[in-house]
């Protein structure tokens, strides 16, 4: 269920690829676009306001630059503090438990290779 | 992924991770798969800075449309039909020979989504968001923009509340171009303030 004024402006600029000039992808893994689309899809079905998601992203920048500031070689992965900002939404809405989130990674994670697509 | 760098040994299991939240939220019925596949297409491929462009360019062109622009940026661009997510309070500054605007977010990375589509990489970096307020000139020229001392420069800071759009100044020698011929000289870059709108 598009937002309808992202339909609107799909309609109206829909064809137009962005000038190649501009181009850089926008997602640099194929799990950060999924974590994304997740996240957008999670807030338009009205599970909760942006601002408290915002609100939590905050945090995650806020607590990894304190920390790099002691570990100049810090990985930076700003939809690493994505993830971390809404799995604490998730939990605090009761829509998904962190113990959940580790038990099904952790069975995903021992999928046969070949089966882990 | 992963290469030969032993940084990146844990971004396999973030993948792990978005991939059993999806399974998770998907079994609860909380959101639709592909729900979740049209907005990451929606994203990735359909609304990007040329939406920007197309209201630069025509506010280059229609003297009134510009004075609506600025007085009113959220009216304004909701006029050529765009709006949507975190495009709510648009707030459009214009470049002038004498002052240069360039625009951040200090504590996330707020971006006008409608008009510009996702941030790229330098956009969400700590390193982009704390340097440019401190030594805006500095920052500028690391990425290509010499201003002269004379030059004004404007940091604007991105909140939840207002989202800034750079109005770029017209390029010389385009006085006979189109509408569509001068929206693809207005680069993402040059909407962010961090580059001016230049040659096709």
């Amino acid at each position: 269920m598009p937002d309808p004024k992202l339909a609107v402006a799909l309609d109206s600029e829909g064809r137009a690829a962005p000038p190649r000039r501009n181009g850089e992808l926008v997602f640099e893994t194929p799990w950060e676009g999924r974590l994304f689309g997740i996240t957008m899809a999670l807030h338009e079905a009205g599970h909760f306001e942006w601002e408290e998601f915002r609100a939590l992203l905050i945090q995650e920048i806020a607590r990894w630059e304190r920390a790099a500031a002691e570990r100049p070689d810090a990985e930076w992965s700003y939809y690493r503090h994505w993830q971390a900002a809404l799995e604490t939404l998730l939990a605090r809405k009761g829509l998904a438990g962190q113990a959940e989130l580790d038990d099904r990674a952790r069975s995903l994670a021992a999928r046969p290779a070949g089966h882990d697509h | 992924m992963g290469g030969g760098d032993p940084r990146e040994t844990s971004r396999p299991d973030l993948a792990l991770r978005v991939e059993a939240l999806e399974a998770i939220l998907q079994e609860k019925g909380l959101i639709d798969p592909q729900a979740v596949d049209g907005l990451i297409r929606a994203f990735e491929q359909d609304i990007g800075p040329m939406n920007g462009a197309r209201v630069v360019a025509r506010a280059w062109v229609d003297p009134d449309y510009k004075r609506r622009l600025l007085s009113d940026g959220t009216a304004a661009i909701v006029e050529l039909g765009f709006g949507g997510p975190q495009g709510e309070r648009m707030i459009v500054v214009e470049n002038t020979p004498q002052v240069h605007n360039v625009v951040v977010c200090t504590l996330c990375s707020c971006y006008p989504w409608p008009v510009l589509g996702l941030p790229p990489a330098w956009y969400k970096s700590p390193a982009y968001r704390s340097r440019v307020v401190r030594e805006p000139r500095a920052v500028l020229a690391e990425m290509g923009l010499e201003l002269s001392e004379d030059v004004e420069i404007r940091v604007w800071d991105s909140s939840a509340e207002v989202r800034y759009l750079v109005l770029p100044e017209r390029p010389p020698g385009s006085k006979s171009l189109g509408e569509d011929e001068l929206a693809a000289r207005v680069t993402r870059d040059a909407m962010i303030g961090v580059a001016k709108a230049g040659d096709a």
